[in-house]
């Protein structure tokens, strides 16, 4: 059966140069970097090339850059690792209604243990505002955290703008960018971050790798204890192979971003376009432009619910996602879409397409033949579209 | 993470539609949950003839409406009253935990629009 990948904000495939080059460190070059001998050596100088790698796609030093075991290890890092340190200075955390969960239930976490934490919504377009950031500052704020590109409607926020208030109030400034490496150009310098979380998986890199950068002389207290690995910030030992990929796929990126971006911009335009003009009563969830991810598509479809959806276009061989309960795993629909003012309703009928390198014009044009006729089929069936069936025969 | 039976009556859901001038609708659920199931009845004597049912909802949601209107055709009205949720899932060879209580509500539906032809009934009595 013919088969459309079109979710790469879930994951990506690993590039086949990242996966060839890792193989080499799975069964020859297989030594412990902690190990003195030729063995030890050869992957210590390797992990030390993507360290390499993966500071100069965000501007940073190697020195500056910690190995995780991914975005979530390192999301808790900077968040629990800093305010170890940071709360005898206050307990006032920042952050907004649109983090990855990696991010929101730790400040929940640390709410629930002696911190106090403001949540900043979003507009109707995901996007946050920089004054009501300043508002929500306090004398005992110590810690900021804000997402670079928002993994679901693909809004990317004014991360300069905060950092550099972050930096005006002397606040600890943390960025998940995630979503946003290999996408748009980070500079952790000009953007004033202090600690920002990327990872492999989602930049044709392997799954269960991740990094933090921590800018000199911000302290990270470890949450992993043991043999004192990556400056006794994160123990244990070192994922090589996996570290290695990441750093060729940072490095792969960097080279293709601009290129990847005009391809993406493309697909994502005549998708959205293309839905807009063939189903009736669609709204596109997130921003347009510049302030949205090249490779995000996010449309709410109305009468109809997101798993359905999902479970039809994947009989297609059509691989997306959504924002609806049955998808989230709870009873509510996406956060995301609900901070933006979605009602549940329209939230539940959610679908998100993200787009990669490898798709192409003719892939988009098999979802806009297969799209409208998956929706008709369950409107039908549906009884929230009565009354515009009923509209519709009257006139 | 569906059984093929559910995968089944979601593609080819039975008995999709209205029924015009039912004798009995049923509906439960709401939007905000994410699912809404409505039945209509036919019936004849203590009989239904016929039902059909609208839903809005994930796979479970579609899959457990059109099981329940394929058991209750034919039967008393008596005999569909003790269709539970859980036999109708039983029917579709399961439903993944998460789905047993929020998606799995046909039956509901169904006695919803036994009790709307009774009290239509007794009024008209």
């Amino acid at each position: 059966m013919r088969r459309v990948y079109l979710d790469h904000s879930a994951t990506t495939p690993v590039d086949s140069e990242v996966a060839t080059l890792m193989m080499t460190y799975y069964t020859e070059k297989y030594g412990n970097p902690s190990s003195v001998h030729s063995f030890g050596r050869e992957a210590k100088q390797a992990l030390e090339e993507a360290r390499n790698q993966v500071a100069e796609l965000i501007r940073a030093t190697p020195q500056e850059i910690i190995f995780t075991s991914g975005g979530t290890e390192a999301d808790n890092l900077a968040i629990l690792g800093t305010v170890e340190t940071l709360r005898k200075k206050g307990k006032h955390i920042i952050t907004s209604a649109v983090e990855h969960h990696a991010v929101l239930e730790t400040c929940e976490y640390l709410a629930k243990n002696g911190f106090e934490l403001t949540v900043i919504p979003v507009d109707e377009e995901g996007l946050l505002s920089v004054e009501d950031i300043r508002k929500a500052i306090r004398p005992d704020t110590i810690l900021m955290s804000v997402m670079h590109a928002n993994n679901e409607v693909g809004s990317i926020q004014p991360i300069a703008e905060i950092g550099k208030l972050a930096k005006e109030h002397g606040i600890t400034f943390h960025v998940d960018a995630v979503q946003s490496l290999g996408k748009l150009p980070i500079d952790v310098n000009e953007m004033n971050v202090d600690l920002l979380t990327v990872s492999g998986h989602k930049i044709y890199g392997p799954k269960g790798v991740g990094a933090l950068y921590v800018r000199k002389g911000i302290r990270v207290v470890p949450l992993v204890h043991g043999g004192g690995q990556e400056k006794r910030r994160r123990s244990g030992t070192e994922n090589t192979p996996g570290i290695i990929g990441f750093g060729k796929a940072c490095q792969l990126a960097g080279q293709r971003m601009a290129e990847d971006a005009r391809h993406e911009t493309k697909l994502r335009d005549k998708l959205i376009n293309g839905i807009l003009q063939r189903i009736e009563y669609v709204k596109v969830n997130g921003p347009s432009g510049e302030k949205r991810l090249p490779n995000n598509v996010n449309v709410s479809i109305r009468f109809v619910e997101g798993e359905s959806l999902l479970l039809s276009l994947d009989m297609l061989g059509i691989a997306a996602s959504s924002g609806s309960a049955c998808t989230s795993g709870s009873l509510d629909p996406s956060h995301v879409l609900l901070a933006m003012g979605l009602v549940h309703e329209i939230a539940h009928g959610s679908l998100r397409f993200s787009l990669g390198r490898q798709n192409t014009e003719e892939e988009i044009d098999y979802v806009l033949d297969q799209l409208p006729k998956i929706v008709e089929r369950l409107r039908m069936m549906s009884p929230l579209y009565d009354q515009v069936l009923r509209i519709k025969q009257a006139q | 993470m569906y059984s093929e039976k559910v995968m089944d009556h979601f593609t080819n859901p039975r008995n999709v539609g209205e029924i015009e001038n039912p004798d009995g609708v049923g509906e439960v659920g709401n939007a905000k949950c994410g699912d809404i199931m409505r039945i209509y009845l036919d019936v004849e004597g203590d009989i239904i003839k016929d039902v059909k049912f609208k839903t809005f909802g994930c796979g479970a949601a579609v899959a457990t409406s059109s099981m329940v209107t394929e058991m209750v055709k034919g039967k008393t009205l008596d005999e569909a009253m003790v269709i539970s949720n859980a036999a109708v899932a039983e029917a579709l060879g399961g439903l993944p935990p998460a789905k047993m209580h929020c998606s799995n509500l046909a039956a509901d539906a169904l006695h919803a629009a036994i009790v709307n032809y009774r009290e239509k009934q007794e009024k008209k009595e």
